[in-house]
């Protein structure tokens, strides 16, 4: 091995990215959580925790441009270091929705639920799942996690239009629950945006390890 | 089109077995990288391709070059013309130790131009392609190595030029430069692609990157892999290209 340093800077690479992934993991999973206990608490550390992920996407896109820089990778190198550029940017977003879902927590902590929530947690864990393997994919450098990954996004979109439809159906019933009613779709939204940028993701790590976009 | 083709082509110096069963198609008006660590073939192989190896002893060729298919190696091809038609650059910049003019006049006129007028057009035109025309054009007198490096070695491409071949050889033109002088070769070279076939030796991957369209890589003599540049550096398709061009060689 001649290359010990650069190596050396690819394996901390990786570990910034397994690093973010947890975070964005643990603040969708909290989000979850606020929301179904309604804990004010627990939502605002997870709005203030976001700039943590922020300064995480800022340190890697450093890390990434400096290896360009002084480097000049290519291949297989320079395709990891661009698929990480481009996979940091959804992973914040994640992170930005997981505080989105949050802040509507806090707005509808006082209020009671028009009904217990099933499909949203249900949503939430398809979403965690998928933000997770396209980590896992990227680390383990696996084909057929990503593939995964891909495939999985239709079972949370599925979950989204049940979800819209119950909703719907609470509309009509009582004409009074139509604030509550938008801010359930909308974190149902967030969720079923943050499987697509799991989906992204993993179209990235695609990309890495086969050097073509991935086609359907 | 294709400019040169190579078929099943092997090189032997002495006992050496220096190029092993190459087979590969130059294009006409594109740039071809050839690259590779040290001893890999890649100059013998560039030699190859104007018959320079004859002069090396004990050199023994088998296979086929073939120019716009006709084979140079044949026993009626006219070398001199050959070398003509596939003119050479070196990694050193060697011009002649005579004035600007006279290096680029020699060429023209062992081939037998003695007009005056002629010589004054070559010279212009030459050392015009060469993008070297505008720093020297007030000095056509002055002698050709108290000129900086990197004009000598873009006087050297106009001299080579001014023979009109068909085919540029170089053999790691910009390894003797500061990186402007490199940068203005580099960009002669994209220049000179328009009318001519260029074939390039370098060991500076980004500069195989920068100008090439399609790169060569050679290990052992071997051509392992030949592709459009941007797919070599970017999908190698052999774990040693990659090993290679990545640096993680060995």
């Amino acid at each position: 091995m001649i290359r010990n340093r650069f190596d050396r800077e690819l394996d901390l690479l990786n570990d910034e990215l397994i690093e973010m992934g947890n975070l964005i993991e643990s603040a969708i999973k909290a989000a979850i959580t606020a929301l179904k206990e309604q804990n004010v608490d627990l939502a605002r550390r997870i709005v203030d925790n976001d700039k943590e992920i922020d300064d995480m996407e800022r340190a890697i896109e450093q890390r990434c441009l400096r290896l360009l820089l002084q480097q000049q990778p290519v291949a297989g190198d320079l395709r990891l270091i661009s698929a990480a550029l481009k996979m940091i940017t959804d992973m914040e977003r994640i992170g930005d929705q997981a505080a989105d879902i949050s802040e509507i927590s806090i707005r509808l902590a006082n209020e009671t639920y028009l009904k217990e929530l099933v499909h949203i947690p249900q949503m939430a864990e398809g979403a965690i799942k998928m933000v997770k393997n396209s980590i896992d994919s990227f680390v383990r450098r696996d084909i057929e996690l990503v593939k995964e990954v891909i495939l999985y996004d239709d079972t949370v979109d599925q979950l989204f239009d049940i979800i819209k439809n119950e909703l719907v159906d609470l509309v009509r019933e009582d004409r009074d629950s139509k604030e509550q009613v938008i801010d359930l779709l909308m974190i149902a939204k967030y969720l079923e945006r943050i499987g697509d940028h799991a989906q992204n993701i993993a179209e990235w790590v695609y990309f890495a390890i086969k050097g073509e976009h991935y086609t359907w | 089109m294709n400019k040169f083709v190579i078929k099943n082509m092997n090189l032997y110096y002495g006992n050496f077995h220096a190029l092993k069963g190459i087979n590969m198609n130059i294009n006409e008006n594109e740039i071809t990288a050839l690259i590779g660590p040290s001893g890999c073939g890649k100059s013998t192989l560039l030699k190859s391709l104007n018959r320079m190896n004859d002069l090396v002893e004990k050199c023994k060729i088998q296979g086929d070059i073939l120019l716009d298919g006709e084979d140079i190696y044949a026993e009626n091809f006219d070398v001199n013309l050959l070398r003509k038609r596939v003119g050479m650059v070196f990694q050193k910049p060697n011009p002649f130790p005579m004035s600007i003019y006279d290096n680029i006049a020699y060429g023209p006129r062992t081939h037998g131009i003695k007009n005056r007028s002629k010589l004054d057009e070559i010279v212009e035109r030459s050392l015009k392609a060469a993008a070297i025309w505008d720093e020297v054009k007030d000095d056509l007198k002055k002698n050709a190595l108290r000129i900086s490096g990197g004009q000598q070695q873009r006087l050297c491409i106009a001299r080579a030029l001014a023979v009109e071949p068909e085919v540029l050889l170089m053999d790691e033109p910009t390894s003797a430069l500061d990186p402007i002088s490199t940068a203005k070769i580099e960009d002669l070279i994209q220049e000179l692609k328009k009318n001519y076939t260029i074939v390039i030796v370098t060991h500076n991957m980004q500069q195989a990157t920068r100008v090439s369209d399609k790169t060569a890589f050679l290990l052992n003599g071997e051509l392992i892999e030949f592709d459009q540049t941007v797919d070599l550096f970017s999908i190698p398709k052999d774990k040693r290209t990659e090993d290679y061009i990545t640096g993680r060689f060995g």
